[in-house]
């Protein structure tokens, strides 16, 4: 069995660690933002029926994902193909599209519940937006340093 | 669940379960132990998952859960429905079963699991429609007051144990189950399950009456999300392990080809990697 090149294993390791950073980041935001500081609550009683079951799809997902994803990353370790820097990348990514995907689509569009409840919202908005923009700039980093050093 | 005056009283008398549970146990030892001095063995995390599942069962079914209780209800459950069924089928009963007896006995097994009615009811899709459309209709309709005396039940708490065997066994089963369909159903309908259930919480938490009436409502409803988070997360983890193990040694790198051996050109693309779950 030849060791694959550094090249074939970029994408699964982007991929496989990507999975793994949007469940991270989903487990922070439950356990962090909903146990600890309960910030956010369980259920708003003001989440419309649309909000309940797209929360309840993303669950599932997320908590798929994390067990599909260790899974995968094992099975690149196993074959000798993972990319350390390429997977760091595809963590950063995944953790930041969660966030900014929570951030817009869950508390913006869908309205599934707020970052914290009676205060002004605006900081706390930008706040966990530009967090998410910097995760993703940073995951974007250093997936490009992988893949360059890969193609030389 | 408003009040929680008709939700199911307990399970009644613990001896007849203990019996029961006891028996299940035993049965399993002792083909295991027959097992074990055949040429192949028998693994003993096998064994030990299945006595974790009975003891999960009989505590699930011990006076200690009992009562109207909105908590305890939902503790049986999870424990009935989601976390024994996880042991007593990763115990893999029906190879145990196969292992021990005459071929005449196993090719009649292998004939009922080749029937098409048990291809039906056991696809994921119908065990999950079993499991967690029976919940709905148990927990959301008045379905809950028809099933609060004793024997109607007890009746509820064996569909659950029966409902979540199956779904678990669909998914994620390691016993032979002839045409089992690939990864790709069984993530799918797993991701939907799990949404069910975590969505079917929240309604109860959302419909809970304000105030301390729904405090316990309220509390069985977070219950049933992180206790069924947790249960579902060791599923998801059993069924991606059947995936890893059979990857093992499977490919070689570079040697990949769009068709199967048997022409199947779906089966090495369903192989390569979690499906379900690529972008």
């Amino acid at each position: 069995m030849g060791v694959p090149s550094t090249r074939t294993g970029l994408r699964p390791s982007v991929l496989a660690a990507g999975l793994i950073g949007v469940a991270a980041m989903a487990a922070v935001d439950e356990v962090v933002f909903h146990q600890i500081l309960g910030w956010h609550h369980f259920y708003d009683r003001a989440t419309p029926a649309v909000g309940l079951l797209s929360d309840g799809l993303l669950h599932a997902a997320e908590l798929v994902a994390l067990a599909g994803g260790f899974f995968w990353f094992a099975d690149i370790r196993r074959r000798g193909a993972l990319v350390p820097l390429a997977a760091w990348g595809g963590f950063l990514l995944g953790a930041g599209a969660f966030q900014l995907f929570d951030g817009l689509v869950d508390h913006k569009v869908l309205r599934v519940h707020q970052i914290r409840y009676g205060v002004d919202l605006l900081p706390y908005d930008l706040a966990w937006n530009g967090a998410a923009v910097l995760l993703l700039l940073a995951g974007a980093l250093v997936t490009w340093r992988a893949a360059r050093r890969a193609v030389r | 669940m408003p009040g929680h005056s008709h939700l199911p009283a307990g399970p009644g008398p613990w001896s007849p379960v203990v019996v029961v549970v006891a028996v299940l146990a035993l049965a399993y030892l002792a083909a295991a132990v027959r097992a074990g001095t055949g040429p192949r063995g028998w693994p003993r995390r096998r064994t030990a998952a299945w006595l974790l599942g009975c003891a999960v069962a009989a505590v699930a079914l011990s006076p200690a859960l009992a009562g109207h209780d909105p908590r305890a209800h939902m503790a049986r459950h999870l424990l009935l429905g989601m976390v024994a069924p996880l042991g007593l089928v990763l115990a893999a009963p029906v190879t145990l079963l196969l292992r021990v007896t005459e071929p005449a006995t196993g090719r009649r097994i292998g004939r009922v699991l080749r029937a098409r009615p048990v291809h039906v009811l056991v696809h994921p899709a119908t065990a999950a429609l079993l499991a967690v459309g029976g919940l709905y209709a148990v927990l959301l309709t008045p379905l809950a007051d028809a099933t609060s005396g004793q024997v109607p039940h007890n009746a509820l708490l064996l569909h659950y144990l029966a409902a979540g065997a199956l779904f678990t066994w669909s998914i994620a089963g390691p016993d032979p189950a002839p045409r089992r369909p690939g990864m790709t159903t069984r993530v799918l309908v797993l991701v939907l399950a799990v949404a069910a259930h975590s969505v079917l919480a929240k309604i109860l938490y959302a419909r809970a009456p304000a105030g301390p009436d729904g405090d316990a409502t309220r509390a069985a409803a977070q219950l049933m999300y992180y206790g069924g988070d947790l249960a579902e997360l060791a599923l998801a983890a059993a069924l991606f392990a059947t995936w890893y193990r059979r990857r093992a040694g499977t490919r070689r790198p570079g040697r990949r080809t769009r068709r199967g051996r048997n022409g199947r050109p779906r089966a090495v693309a369903q192989e390569d990697q979690p499906a379900g779950l690529q972008p």
